[in-house]
């Protein structure tokens, strides 16, 4: 408990370093959100300057800037009128975590019995199989994956659909949900592999095998539970990693999520909406780092007495 | 070429990789000379034609009627080149940010290795986003971006090296004979890093690859009318319903690219530092 405590807290100055890099290198570039447009009268544009406060010090708008956060406010989108960023994020982040949650659900799911079946099939058939698919998997991109599967499915199969989101549909999902997990699944997988194979090769195991355990019984009380904790560690760059695809599988997909709002937002310099989107984004992974290192302290005590030193 | 199966011992797949990265490497710079078309050039007789039809256009024609060939081999450049120097400035960030941590030890060290932690944790091509708004996107301040975040990977490796060369006798000899601090960390610590680096430099490259098409892909990367293999394929895939070799085209370089590199990688990695294994 006081393990949880402490790493809860050691969260506040990593999430004050973030939000005020990202402010800072979102305000020290040149021009501002209102720039681009043929050139504004300059009492419109110091109107304008003054209604999102960009009139004041940057001390002063870094100030307002936290005090709006601290409220749960992120402040209005500079480029798409009349909505808040709150208000964008609110319709994006239910449609990238349903998208998200299923991809990585699928990728661990997959991926831990996928290493586990090469570990024990090492150097057969189908380990050398997987593996060569797998190595394919992390060197093609999400970008170039989502494509390809819609140039398959969609329009040569006629399978699924090209795009687009209706809620409450699963054959929307399907494509998006695939190309996101795919190069997370296959990292799983490797590193399952990998570990596995370690501990198979430990004297405990050929103990368990020489007492007459069945082979199953032995994978799953003996190998599986130490082989699993490299892989539970990787969840948190996992998650990071999931939620970096959705930006390109929204965008090939249509999907109505928050990283088609970022992009938009860094093409239009719209400060508030990208700042916005990237404190989210970082507190949603750092919160799920969080969670991960817990489980690992609850299901490893060394974890938890290596850290607090 | 006589000596070539000597470079990587029982790695073939390292040999083949590295002859297929020159011989890339080489039609980059020289193929776009051998076709008639410069790679902004618009054929208007010959829109989105597919490969291998008339006007010696051999990868085919994009939907302005550009030359496929010369376009993808422009863009290879592009991204070479900017995967390249991305690493360059990560590894000038990484190797002096670990050789340092690494050497002072103590609250210094914890400190710098927090701060690589916290920004370790964080899905980092966000930050190139948030820098791309900041720099702009040309081809010259993307390569900055993606590396100025892309360093971090690198900081712990050569950390990790630094720290136990901290502690070998010729480092302990050099501080009794009073050699200053940026001397031991230039002469002594510095070479002994070299092996590590360069391995580590040489995966480092294809991530860089992918971060620029990957950008590039989302319209925050390489702009029109320059090509690189990120924007290529994005164009590719609007347009892969009616002109699937769009997308192919490109994204087979991409794909051939980054393995080969990823395999050279893992072959350096043997032949320098066999404990990794």
């Amino acid at each position: 408990m006081r393990y949880a405590l402490a790493r809860i807290v050691g969260l506040l100055p990593t999430l004050i370093i973030i939000v005020t890099l990202a402010f800072v290198l979102v305000r020290v570039a040149p021009g501002g959100p209102f720039d681009q447009e043929q050139t504004l009268a300059p009492d419109i544009k110091a109107n304008l300057d003054r209604a999102y406060g960009l009139d004041l010090s940057l001390g002063q708008q870094y100030v307002r800037y936290w005090r709006g956060l601290l409220h749960g406010d992120l402040g209005p989108s500079m480029r798409i009128r009349d909505f808040t960023v709150n208000q964008l994020i609110a319709t994006g982040l239910p449609v990238s975590l349903t998208v998200g949650a299923f991809a990585f659900a699928l990728a661990v799911g997959l991926g831990v019995p996928l290493g586990l079946l090469a570990a024990t099939r090492k150097d057969r058939l189908a380990d050398r199989v997987l593996m060569a698919v797998l190595a394919l998997g992390i060197a093609v991109p999400a970008y170039v994956v989502a494509p390809l599967l819609v140039l398959v499915f969609a329009i040569s199969l006629h399978w699924l659909p090209v795009a687009g989101w209706e809620p409450g549909t699963t054959r929307d999902l399907v494509l998006p949900v695939i190309s996101l997990a795919l190069p997370t699944l296959a990292y799983v997988a490797r590193m399952t592999r990998a570990s596995v194979l370690e501990v198979l090769g430990l004297p405990y195991i050929r103990t368990a095998r020489a007492k007459g355990l069945p082979p199953v019984a032995v994978l799953v009380r003996h190998v599986l539970p130490p082989a699993l904790a490299p892989v539970l560690g990787y969840l948190g760059p996992a998650a990071a990693a999931v939620l970096t695809g959705s930006l390109v599988v929204e965008t090939v997909f249509g999907l109505p999520g928050m990283g088609r709002f970022l992009v938009q937002g860094a093409l239009n310099r719209d400060y508030t909406l990208v700042l916005g989107q990237v404190i989210v984004y970082a507190v949603l992974v750092l919160s799920f780092n969080l969670a991960v290192d817990l489980l690992q302290g609850l299901l490893d005590p060394r974890v938890r007495h290596d850290r607090r030193a | 070429m006589i000596g070539i199966r000597r470079w990587f011992p029982g790695h073939p797949a390292a040999r083949t990789s590295l002859c297929l990265l020159a011989a890339i490497a080489l039609l980059a710079v020289a193929g776009p000379k051998l076709s008639p078309w410069r790679f902004d050039d618009l054929d208007w007789a010959r829109i989105a034609s597919a490969p291998g039809g008339e006007g010696q256009h051999w990868f085919g024609t994009d939907r302005l009627g550009r030359d496929l060939f010369v376009r993808t081999l422009e863009g290879v450049r592009v991204s070479l080149a900017i995967g390249l120097l991305a690493t360059l400035v990560s590894l000038l960030i990484g190797v002096t940010w670990g050789a340092i941590a690494g050497f002072a030890g103590g609250r210094v060290e914890a400190l710098m290795m927090r701060i690589v932690d916290v920004f370790y944790s964080l899905p980092y091509v966000f930050f190139v986003i948030l820098l791309t708004v900041t720099l702009g996107r040309t081809p010259s301040t993307l390569f900055v971006a993606i590396g100025a975040v892309g360093w971090l990977t690198m900081a712990r490796v050569v950390r990790i090296q630094a720290e136990s060369l901290r502690h070998r006798e010729f480092i302990a000899a050099a501080i009794a004979l009073g050699v200053p601090t940026w001397r031991i960390l230039v002469r002594h610590i510095l070479p002994n890093l070299a092996g590590a680096v360069l391995v580590y430099a040489t995966l480092t490259v294809p991530g860089m690859i992918l971060i620029e098409s990957f950008l590039s892909f989302l319209g925050l990367g390489v702009q029109e009318p320059a090509a690189s293999l990120g924007n290529l394929m994005a164009q590719g895939a609007a347009e892969m319903e009616a002109a699937p070799w769009m997308l192919l085209v490109p994204c087979s370089f991409l794909v051939a690219i980054v393995l080969a590199l990823g395999f050279v990688g893992d072959g350096l990695r043997d032949l320098l530092d066999p404990r990794e294994r």
